[in-house]
């Protein structure tokens, strides 16, 4: 697409979106290391992805003032206002990420060191696989990508399952040993926070999906649109 | 869960499918429109809904503001302008020769860029066109026409006790109206505006547009504006012009949010096209 013939106005939108991949790029961080804070009760390093919330916070207050001084003195219009929405709901859904991340930590700190380690392993895995998918989501909206959105929807039933499963497994261990019923059941409060992020993760794909087609639409039509028989619902 | 593909939402049926259609008032067919050599109007066709604001958008030059003339034959005055096509208002063409394009106009109001009542009375501005096609017979019946179409001008209040002052004595927004009052004289059917406020500040633009709004009850409305902040305001369809050519028209919710032309959307995002 062609620049705008105010180039400050180019370079606002630009600087937005960078400002947005920032806060994506801080929040995938802190899930990984919240997930190794975990694994490997690092209370140092959980005490620290506490401390980064407040970035992303930051960084989302600033995106916000971006966007509401861009519709007021820019007037964005179409695949420019569907920009600056879509923005709107990516800074709230990172700053959501942040937040989740950050009670994953508080959560580690009150552990004792001797949990279950399959439990354990079974955040690890999910944590990796909720980083990859935000960070799939944060890529498809670097390049406007609707396909890489689909496949960022498609990644999240496999959380959910990540999710059952450990939350089942969980429970026999509680119902084994009712001692352990306190850290586990911060385990679990952890596996459901990773579940959160990954849905926020898929509303990021989603209003790239919106950004980019200006629609908002059925699972049925992304399919469709995708597969390239779209005109017939023109 | 809550990402999952079922959740997402429809908001729209079909977001290209523009609302169901009022009835056409206008219907051009395959307008051309030559200055000499130059060809101004390439091949358009538009149909133009009954009580409903349509907006004409585009660059300067693009055409728009002619193919707007052709709707009341203005190109008829000038000399070196051809017309071809048709144009169907109620089913008749108006370009047929056996039309009379003084009656056309008094069905066909136009309202123009800069203000310009007659050297008059406020009064007078507004009976001269009544009284030209003898629409009115006595004095009581002109009063009343001149105070009714004041009233719909949203000017009665501001100028019943100065009714034989100068009408451009009045302020630029106070004139503007004024031309609109006059306008709506005679009766018409159909009122086009040709960039009817860019000599107007902020205040008086938006009393002309909250006066466009209530107008369009009554009459078809077609507004020819650079200003697209005004075209999404105040019209229900917008059309965008450029090179002559008619490049997409349609729902003006749609046009603002998601154009379907890439035209369309370099033009109102202010990129170069």
């Amino acid at each position: 697409m062609p620049d705008h013939i105010v180039t400050a106005f180019t370079d606002e939108l630009e600087h937005l979106s960078a400002n947005l991949l920032r806060m994506g790029g801080l929040a995938e961080s802190m899930i990984m290391d919240a997930s190794r804070a975990v694994a490997t009760f690092d209370l140092e390093l959980a005490r620290d992805v506490i401390k980064r919330d407040r970035s992303i916070d930051e960084l989302e207050v600033e995106a916000e003032r971006a966007i509401i001084r861009l519709i007021a003195l820019r007037h964005p219009m179409a695949g420019d206002l569907r920009a600056v929405l879509g923005a709107m709901k990516l800074a709230g859904d990172i700053e959501r990420i942040g937040d989740l991340c950050k009670n994953i930590a508080k959560r580690c700190l009150e552990l004792n060191g001797d949990e279950n380690r399959a439990a354990v392993k079974g955040i690890e895995r999910m944590s990796r696989a909720v980083s990859h998918q935000l960070q799939m989501a944060l890529d498809c909206y670097l390049r406007q990508d609707i396909e890489a959105a689909k496949t960022v929807l498609d990644m999240d039933d496999d959380i959910d399952d990540h999710y059952t499963s450990l939350f089942r497994e969980t429970l026999t261990y509680m119902m084994e040993d009712p001692r352990q019923i306190g850290s586990n059941t911060h385990l679990i409060f952890m596996a459901k926070n990773l579940e959160r992020i990954g849905d926020h993760a898929t509303n990021i794909a989603k209003a790239v999906y919106y950004m980019v087609t200006g629609e908002a639409t059925t699972g049925a039509k992304v399919e469709s649109r995708l597969s390239g028989d779209e005109g017939e619902q023109r | 869960m809550d990402g999952n593909m079922e959740h997402f939402t429809q908001t729209k049926s079909s977001a290209r499918a523009d609302t169901a259609s009022a009835p056409i008032k206008v219907d051009c067919q395959n307008i051309d429109v030559y200055y000499g050599d130059k060809q101004a109007i390439e091949d358009i066709s538009l149909q133009i809904e009954d009580r409903s604001v349509t907006a004409f958008i585009g660059p300067s030059g693009c055409g728009k503001s002619t193919f707007l003339r052709c709707i009341n034959r203005m190109n008829d005055t000038i000399e070196s302008a051809k017309v071809t096509g048709k144009i169907f208002m109620d089913g008749a063409n108006i370009n047929d020769p056996a039309i009379d394009p003084v009656l056309l106009r008094s069905r066909v109001g136009m309202v123009f860029q800069k203000p310009n009542p007659f050297p008059k009375s406020i009064y007078d501005n507004i009976a001269y066109g009544p009284r030209i096609h003898g629409l009115a017979s006595g004095k009581a019946e002109m009063d009343e026409v001149v105070e009714n179409s004041l009233r719909k001008a949203g000017l009665w209040e501001e100028v019943k006790d100065r009714l034989l002052a100068p009408g451009t004595g009045l302020s630029g927004g106070q004139q503007q109206r004024l031309c609109i009052a006059r306008a709506i004289a005679v009766s018409p059917e159909v009122i086009l505006m040709d960039e009817p406020c860019s000599a107007l500040d902020p205040i008086a633009t938006a009393k002309i547009e909250e006066l466009i709004d209530e107008l369009r009850e009554r009459y078809c409305i077609v507004i020819v504006t650079h200003s697209m902040q005004q075209a999404a305001r105040v019209s229900q369809k917008t059309a965008f012009f450029h090179l002559g050519k008619l490049i997409e028209y349609g729902d003006t919710e749609r046009i603002f949010t998601n154009p379907e032309h890439g035209r369309t959307q370099d033009y109102i995002t202010g990129r170069f096209g």
